[in-house]
């Protein structure tokens, strides 16, 4: 699936830790470039623009989130965070300013791979316009008929449900905020509702999941928001 | 829209107050007709229908047939107080409001209390009961009406001593009227069956005369018809009809220092009541004149407080002359008639001071003016005793007429008659200084003396020519007018004196009061000034944290009973104690620190230690100060919490970058050592790979342990947990996505049911459900089953994750959630903080945790965290 002509842009102040990040990707057969600050890196991306970017948000000369923000200015390039710091709120803040992923340090390399793929993924995804059918595992959406199938079976959803499915399957493996899902579901007036969120989300995992206790598919991450599997 | 027309806003909140305690009055014309008996009736049908009735205090008089209808109501015990030998029993408002029913019945609303009650009327327990959310029944006689008492006494002859305000009547919800026609009420008589107390026997036969039932009826009626009509009027405010009210009457009443006073006030309230009018009752204090002396000041505090009661508004005012500054008041406020007294001194005194009535009508132009006729019974006004004059005053004017004497004598022909009167003429103004008093006794023995030396013929009293006369009576001119004029001006000078110390007393209190930095010295302030202006020890009480009073500043403690005074008059922001109508035989006066409507403290003068009284100026004084006071503590209140709240957030922000800094110096070294391990391990082979298993377990080991520090210290540190609605089965489901790997091979059984929500912080809770089913895992035998199961439980939802493993370690269940408690077999054991975690998030949620040894074997952990079933998420219609 990777194409081997991939560039990782790789901004992390801590030499071991980029050592260990090119060592991984390079084996894997990515192309790395490594910046160890805010300057070095905005340089490297504006002068040949990478497929990906491993940002760390604390650097010696700023916020790797002032960073992020103005590289949404003009570049679409995935883009994953990598912390120190474990805070939910901290995650939240870097997916609503654009991060494609989040990953807390410490990290395994398949982890870090896994991440890397989907992000790829996604990014190519986007440029293909959408497809009329989207499956994701047995989970099957027809756009067009506004149907579900699980595992062949048709799913009757309501409205909001089909949408959050929908667009949870758009971006299918990635975490999306609670934010974000209630500005693309509700309207960009009730993002503050997350208990309807839940509710919905629950009545969904009843009707798409086999023991909606234990989720396959409707993954939540607590305090972030919810990923669909894939 | 007209001013006329919009509604009057406070008549639409009275009209909508929801949750506001109704009162309801048994209404009657007179003793007998059966108020207890009907009020007991309708309380047997609330209680029937279900209502939680209790009788609070009724009286059966031994009436059979009322006391049956007691069966099966609940009886308050009443308060039993000893005076003078005698148990007396009254209402018990304490107990009644701890029990709180919905409905209290109160026999006999106009009730006197026992001395040592807290308020001296049964009326004001009622007041406390309503004010207390508890719907109150009570039975009143018209004669018990404060505003009729004259009109009853009238016809009765006998003057009503236990009154109710008409403020109380207006108050009442509802008011049902018992009528019973004079000829029954008789009949039930001559059968015994009305209770007359034993020394009211003598006056009985004046009392229930045909002819005074029947007026006295005819009084009932029309009290209540006004008040039927006072409904029908409300309804037309709220409902905006006004097609029968072309003009606003408005009312005002001249209140003085005579007893004739009283009736006035209470004129003006039946004529005010009549017209639907607000009234004013107003009260001129003459610029220049004499001040009142303390017996006519508090009948005319007596007058101001009765016009209160009586539901006017009460105005004081200063003037030139009386009618002067009503007649400017009753202009600026659009007043339509003035009530004034029929005079009762003689026209003398008219004629040579000018008649108020007189001046009254002459400048009233469109202004009805009433005359009230004085009682013939009321008690002549005691004319105020004479304050002891200065007598040196009256020495001078002797001396400056003997030394005016002396040298006209020794100057003998040196002098003319005209300079001798000049001399005396000088003499008489010299003592005029002094007041009128002795300015006429110079005038006096001046024309005596001129007359007696020097008038031909001389040594003699005999005036010879008419025109000495003339010379007289200049001469008493003289001596009256500036002895009047001195006079005048040292009143003024004595009042606006007053009021300079007054203002310069609250001026020095509000500079002291501004500069104070905490509530001691506000406190502190006040017991200086206070005791200042009133010398009477006094203490300031603040309320501390948890609501009790203490004292803030003051030398001399309290007695119990008298922190009792300072704690109602602060509970219920009025003032209590000596003086007031609350508790009024206290020894003490209890001032609330006023701001707004609310209290901040009380200043408790304890008069009685000092034996003195509190006249209207101290008063005053006291006021302004309880309310500059209170404002100051309110502001520094405001302060400190201000300042506590920054100190709080510094804190909050200091904890949470040590956190952050703490958790990503540890973090990063722990991300090198498992990152390039896994990436040597991805490509090693055999003992290498081995090894690199072992270092990469372990640094996650490591990370973990880290987690749960970081965790208890984030939430014992006292940050307030986020709370949110979330389902428990999606809390459980990330729970056990992540520890898939630790529980592969186990049966988990779950049985939570979908509708269970909590209302809990996401991240935590996830933690503290992670914690648990990773201690299952790791001490129980592997394949065994863990089993998670959540429930209803009071306000909240119960969690339980149970294992069939060894079970608990010996000892007390709960010391396996202490920090650092590690299990008997070291081998699987952590760092023993993973349920010290589980407690510190549960106590955070103000939720609990706790270790149970399972039947059958193995462990149950049982969380209760708050929640049940979450709010309703709107329904998606579209």
């Amino acid at each position: 699936m990777t194409e081997p002509s991939d560039t990782v842009l790789v901004v992390e102040d801590e030499a071991p830790m980029r050592r260990f990040v090119r060592s991984a990707l390079t084996t894997h057969g990515f192309k790395v470039v490594e910046a160890g600050t805010l300057r070095d890196a905005e340089g490297l991306a504006t002068e040949s623009p990478p497929d990906l970017i491993l940002l760390d948000l604390g650097l010696p000369d700023g916020d790797g989130l002032e960073l992020l923000a103005r590289l949404r200015e003009w570049s679409r390039a995935p883009v994953i965070v990598l912390s120190a710091r474990g805070r939910e709120e901290d995650k939240v803040v870097a997916l609503d300013a654009g991060a494609d992923d989040y990953l807390t340090k410490p990290f395994g390399t398949s982890e870090l791979l896994a991440r890397i793929r989907v992000a790829l993924r996604h990014a190519r995804a986007q440029q293909r316009p959408d497809e009329p059918v989207l499956a994701v595992g047995p989970i099957k959406i027809d756009h067009a008929r506004h149907e579900v199938h699980v595992a062949g079976t048709l799913v009757h959803l309501t409205p909001i449900e089909f949408r959050l499915l929908a667009l949870l399957a758009r971006h299918a493996g990635k975490v999306l905020t609670h934010r974000q899902l209630l500005h693309e579901v509700w309207g960009p007036r009730s993002t503050h509702q997350t208990h309807y969120l839940r509710v919905h989300m629950a009545a969904l995992r009843r009707k798409i999941e086999a023991d909606p206790a234990r989720p396959k598919y409707l993954m939540t991450e607590a305090g972030v928001g919810y990923r669909l599997r894939d | 829209m007209s001013e006329d027309d919009r509604p009057d806003p406070d008549a639409l909140l009275r009209a909508q107050a929801p949750g506001r305690a109704r009162l309801k009055i048994f209404f009657g014309a007179s003793p007998g007709v059966g108020k207890t008996y009907a009020m007991l009736e309708s309380a047997a049908r609330l209680k029937a229908e279900g209502t939680d009735v209790v009788i609070g205090i009724v009286e059966t008089h031994g009436r059979v047939d009322t006391a049956a209808l007691l069966d099966g109501l609940e009886v308050l015990p009443r308060k039993k107080i000893a005076y003078r030998g005698i148990e007396l029993e009254e209402l018990d408002v304490d107990a009644a409001v701890a029990r709180k029913p919905s409905v209290i019945l109160v026999d006999e609303l106009a009730h006197t209390n026992a001395p040592g009650v807290r308020h001296p009327k049964r009326w004001q327990d009622v007041m406390d009961l309503l004010e207390a959310g508890i719907d109150v029944h009570t039975t009143v006689n018209v004669q018990h009406v404060e505003s009729l008492v004259d009109a009853v006494s009238q016809i009765t002859g006998v003057r009503q001593r236990e009154t109710i305000p008409d403020a109380v009547l207006e108050r009442a919800d509802e008011i049902e009227l018992i009528d019973l026609p004079p000829e029954e009420l008789l009949d039930r008589l001559a059968e015994g069956k009305v209770y007359v107390p034993e020394q009211a026997r003598r006056a009985i036969d004046n009392y229930f005369k045909r002819g005074n039932l029947m007026a006295l009826r005819e009084l009932a009626l029309r009290r209540t018809a006004e008040r039927v009509d006072a409904d029908v009027q409300a309804y037309r405010r709220e409902q905006r009809i006004r097609t029968l009210w072309p003009t606003r009457e408005r009312l005002l009443v001249c209140i003085g220092p005579s007893p004739a006073s009283e009736k006035l006030v209470r004129a003006a309230r039946r004529i005010a009541e009549g017209m639907h009018a607000p009234w004013f009752a107003v009260h001129v204090e003459v610029t220049g004149a004499p001040p009142l002396s303390t017996e006519d000041r508090d009948r005319v505090e007596a007058h101001v407080a009765l016009a209160e009661t009586l539901g006017g508004e009460a105005v004081r005012l200063t003037g030139n002359s009386v009618a002067g500054a009503v007649l400017a008041f009753a202009r600026e406020r659009n007043v339509t008639r003035i009530v004034a007294g029929k005079p009762t001194h003689s026209r003398w005194r008219d004629r040579l001071r000018g008649s108020l009535l007189d001046e009254l009508i002459r400048g009233s132009g469109d202004i009805e003016i009433h005359v009230i006729a004085p009682s013939e019974d009321l008690p002549a006004r005691p004319t105020p005793e004479v304050a002891p004059r200065e007598w040196t005053g009256y020495l001078r004017a002797f001396a400056a007429v003997m030394i005016a004497t002396g040298i006209g004598v020794f100057a003998g022909p040196r002098l003319a008659l005209p300079d001798d009167v000049m001399l005396y003429l000088f003499a008489i103004m010299l003592a005029a200084l002094g007041g009128r008093g002795p300015g006429l006794v110079a005038a006096a023995l001046s024309v005596a003396a001129y007359d007696f030396f020097f008038v031909p013929p001389r040594y003699t009293l005999h005036v010879a020519e008419v025109r000495h006369l003339m010379t007289f009576a200049v001469m008493f001119a003289v001596g009256t007018a500036l002895g009047t004029l001195v006079a005048r001006l040292r009143h003024a000078e004595e009042a606006s004196l007053q009021r300079e110390r007054r203002t310069a007393a609250l001026l020095a209190f509000t500079t002291e009061v501004a500069a104070a930095r905490d509530i001691a010295d506000v406190a502190a302030a006040v017991v200086s000034h206070v005791e200042d202006a009133i010398a009477a020890p006094t203490v300031v009480l603040v309320p501390a944290t948890d609501g009790t009073l203490s004292a803030a500043a003051g030398l001399q403690p309290l007695a119990e009973n008298e922190m009792a005074v300072a704690r109602w008059a602060h509970e219920h922001r009025r003032p209590a104690g000596r003086g007031t109508e609350t508790l009024p035989s206290a020894r003490l006066l209890a001032m609330p620190l006023w701001v707004g409507e609310d209290s901040t403290g009380v200043a408790a003068v304890q008069i009685e230690r000092a034996r003195r009284r509190i006249d209207l100026d101290a008063r005053r004084l006291l006021e302004a100060i309880a309310r500059q006071g209170g404002v100051a503590i309110a502001r520094l209140r405001l302060a400190e919490e201000a300042r506590a709240a920054a100190l709080r957030m510094q804190a909050e922000e200091l904890r949470s970058s040590l956190l952050s800094t703490v958790s990503h110096d540890l973090r990063t070294p722990l991300a090198i050592i498992t990152g390039t391990a896994s990436g040597l391990r991805d490509t090693a082979t055999g003992d290498d790979r081995e090894a690199l298993d072992t270092i990469v377990d372990e640094a996650r080991r490591l990370t973990k342990i880290l987690e749960n520090l970081l965790a208890i210290t984030r939430v014992e540190s006292g940050a307030a947990v986020k709370r949110e609605w979330i389902p428990v089965e999606e809390i459980v489901g990330a729970a056990l996505a992540r520890c898939e790997g630790v529980l592969a091979g186990r049966d988990v059984a779950i049985h939570v049911d979908a509708d269970l929500a909590v209302e809990v912080d996401p991240v935590l809770t996830e933690q503290l459900l992670l914690n648990l089913l990773e201690n299952a895992a790791k001490h129980t035998p592997a394949g065994t089953p863990i089993e998670i199961r959540a429930s209803r439980d009071g306000a909240g939802v119960a969690v339980e994750v149970s294992d069939r493993g060894p079970g608990l370690p010996p000892g007390p269940p709960e010391q396996v959630f202490a920090k650092f408690f590690r299990g008997p077999d070291t081998r699987t054991a952590g760092a023993g903080l993973g349920l010290a975690v589980c407690r510190g998030i549960a106590v955070a949620h103000g939720g609990r945790i706790e270790a149970l040894r399972r039947d059958g074997g193995g462990a149950t952990f049982r969380v209760w965290l708050p929640g049940g079933e979450a709010p309703e998420a709107p329904s998606e219609a579209a």
